[in-house]
């Protein structure tokens, strides 16, 4: 007779074919274009980015589509120092949320092209693109050291 | 209890494939509804949604659709991961602490982004079931089969109920299939999973609905015929499929008893049936008289958005009674495999 | 081309691997699977439940295993006419309730019938087990149930 079986595998696989809607939908076209785009609320007249199609603090619809530079500041960072099954980067990597000039909300992204222990709040950096254009957020491969002065605090301390 | 009422409902059109995501489909209903009850956004009491992650594929993807409520300043706020009828339950209860007014529900779901039969499989128990791809076509199948052999019912019975709920359906702007072929052509075609034909199976549905809740003074402010919920009850039975008598709906019974369904006539009730033979095992656990009309909005045959279905057979119930065309209305909802799980919701016109 | 007003879509897989714990009841039943037997379990009532769960339907623990007969009956069934990847068999199959000489409740599997035309409900069926060395305590190392020759079936 058997011993009790403590377990077994149960695999799930589901696949999708996932829609991006109309507002992820421009705005990854967007990146195929290299342009980096917003939408503004026309009640708090916020820029938020990615754009969803509704703000997430008024919670109406949002029409009015503004071009972002592609020079942000670093509001705050991570660094990585676990390899992800999925990933394949040198550790160790940064990530920071950036507040691209003309944004209200931030695009989280990797920073690249710096030693990690340079990587600061306040820190400008700029896109880099891919030669490759599609639309897809890594059009943007990474942000590099913008190379100007950081930003002063006040100028990012209400979007931490 | 505290009375609660229904004061507005708002859907979408159901579609086989939305171009709109989540947010966007919510945005549309939320903004309808909360026009329709003429309240402003910041005076939501409490905020309640019914929608299922599996849909998208994606973890905490209903989150997203929060944007178009607005969470800032914060917000009370709580998920069902359940069709939107139960997250109105919890709405309800919600109120009854006397602290809050006012709810709103929605419920949203995009079925076209995945494969159903896949996704639904993973709601079956994981031990016995999940690992052998039961899917729910094959089970209401099981179910539809128990019933014709009881005597009872016959294929003719079910392509009826098809044809009548699509036919009903013609007056509803927002339904995905309106109109049908009589039942007599209906069972000239094949079967799809003996013994159900195609007819008796429900379309795929994207969409999204929103309610508002009110409670006693602010519902009469909201809304100038509420619709009193007198009852409200959901039941489950066991998951073991072999464990229950597909044939009936004990759970609907209990659920409608405790929901105080049969004190008076009820004039409209919408059934959360998405395959046929269902609505046949809803009509008899609920004894509902002749007189009552069934799903005039044409029922889950006619759309089917998951998570959202069972809060739209609510709405539409609701609705009547806003109307005016309705003193008393039944709304009922599903959730599981073959009726596994029901909540039935009493609404009335209080003068 | 997609025009430009239309969504972008993109395919997207999601694959996780989970393992189950079983538990004493649901990992004695998928043992008995492996011997190629079938259990049931005895609940409060004296009935006997299968699958076995940890508890009936009213709550009360289920007690001593039981040993069952490979052979029952169909209570219900369907006809999957487009077996589907990650369903049992290839070939258009049943679906079944089979109650289980001795059980009190049915079991849910699928029944190679081959042919719609000789399942109906009230056929006698036996469970076909997997070969020995692909059994490895999972429901399914029961590959199905069969059609017992009889009067049961056309």
């Amino acid at each position: 007779m058997s011993d009790a079986i403590k377990g077994f595998t149960a695999p799930v696989r589901l696949a999708y074919t996932v829609n991006a809607g109309r507002a992820a939908s421009r705005f990854l076209r967007g990146l195929a274009e290299r342009r980096i785009l917003g939408q503004r609320c026309p009640v708090c007249k916020k820029v938020n980015m990615p754009p969803r199609g509704a703000c997430p603090t008024c919670g109406v619809p949002t029409e009015e589509e503004v071009q972002l530079s592609e020079v942000g500041t670093v509001t705050t960072f991570c660094i990585i120092n676990i390899q992800f099954d999925a990933q394949a980067r040198e550790l160790p990597y940064a990530c920071a949320s950036i507040l691209l000039d003309g944004a209200d909300t931030t695009l989280f992204h990797l920073i690249q092209e710096v030693p990690v222990a340079e990587i600061r709040m306040g820190m400008r950096v700029r896109a880099v693109w891919d030669d490759e254009r599609r639309p897809s957020l890594d059009s943007i491969r990474h942000f590099r050291a913008a190379g100007e002065p950081d930003a002063p605090y006040d100028s990012y301390k209400e979007h931490l | 209890m505290r009375p609660v009422a229904i004061v507005s409902f708002a859907q979408t059109p159901f579609v086989r494939r939305t171009r709109l995501n989540d947010a966007e489909l919510v945005m549309e209903v939320v903004t309808a509804a909360l026009e329709r009850a003429r309240l402003p956004r910041h005076e939501i009491g409490f905020c309640c949604s019914g929608s299922s992650d599996f849909l998208t594929g994606a973890p905490f993807s209903f989150v997203g659709a929060l944007d178009a409520v607005g969470a800032w300043p914060p917000i009370q706020e709580s998920h069902v991961e359940m069709d939107g009828a139960w997250a109105l339950y919890e709405a309800w209860v919600r109120l009854q602490h006397g602290d809050l007014d006012t709810a709103l529900v929605y419920a949203f779901g995009r079925s076209s982004l995945g494969d159903l039969q896949d996704v639904l499989v993973q709601q079956l128990d994981p031990y016995y079931l999940a690992p052998l791809g039961a899917d729910p076509i094959g089970l209401a199948a099981l179910q539809a089969r128990a019933l014709l052999d009881g005597g009872e019912f016959t294929e003719r019975d079910f392509a009826e109920v098809a044809a009548q709920n699509r036919a009903r359906a013609q007056s509803n702007r927002h339904a995905q299939v309106r109109g049908s072929r009589p039942a007599g052509a209906l069972l000239d075609e094949p079967y799809l999973a003996a013994p159900l034909r195609k007819h008796d199976c429900p379309p795929i549905s994207d969409g999204a609905a929103a309610i508002v809740l009110a409670a006693g003074d602010r519902a009469r402010a909201l809304c100038e015929r509420p619709a009193w919920i007198a009852g409200i009850d959901h039941r489950i039975e066991p998951h073991a499929l072999g464990a229950r008598d597909l044939t009936r709906s004990p759970s609907t019974e209990r659920a409608a008893r405790e929901a105080n369904a049969h004190e008076r006539p009820i004039d409209v009730a919408e059934l959360h049936a998405p395959f046929s033979p269902q609505e046949l095992i809803l009509r008899r656990a609920l004894a509902l008289p002749g007189s009552t009309a069934i799903n005039p909005s044409g029922g889950a045959l006619a759309a089917n958005p998951i998570m959202v279905a069972g809060l739209v057979r609510l709405g539409e119930a609701a609705a009547r009674v806003i109307d005016g065309v309705a003193a008393r209305a039944l709304g009922h909802a599903t959730s599981g495999p073959c009726l596994q799980q029901n909540l039935v919701c009493v609404l009335e016109a209080r003068p | 081309m997609a025009r430009d007003d239309e969504n972008l879509t993109a395919p997207y897989v999601l694959e996780y691997k989970y393992r189950r714990s079983c538990g004493p009841v649901v990992g004695r039943f998928l043992a008995a699977l492996k011997d190629g037997r079938l259990e049931g379990v005895r609940a409060a009532d004296g009935r006997v439940i299968v699958p076995p769960t940890e508890y009936d339907e009213h709550g009360e623990p289920t007690g001593e295993p039981v040993a069952l007969a490979p052979t029952g009956t169909v209570t219900a069934w369907s006809w999957v006419a487009a077996p589907r990847a990650n369903h049992p068999l290839a070939r258009p199959f049943a679906w079944a309730l089979v109650k289980l000489d001795g059980a009190d409740t049915a079991l849910l599997h699928a029944v190679d019938a081959v042919e719609e035309s000789r399942m109906k409900t009230g056929a006698r069926v036996r469970a076909r087990f997997a070969a020995a060395d692909e059994r490895v305590g999972h429901i399914r190392d029961l590959a199905c149930f069969e059609l017992l020759p009889g009067d049961a079936h056309e």
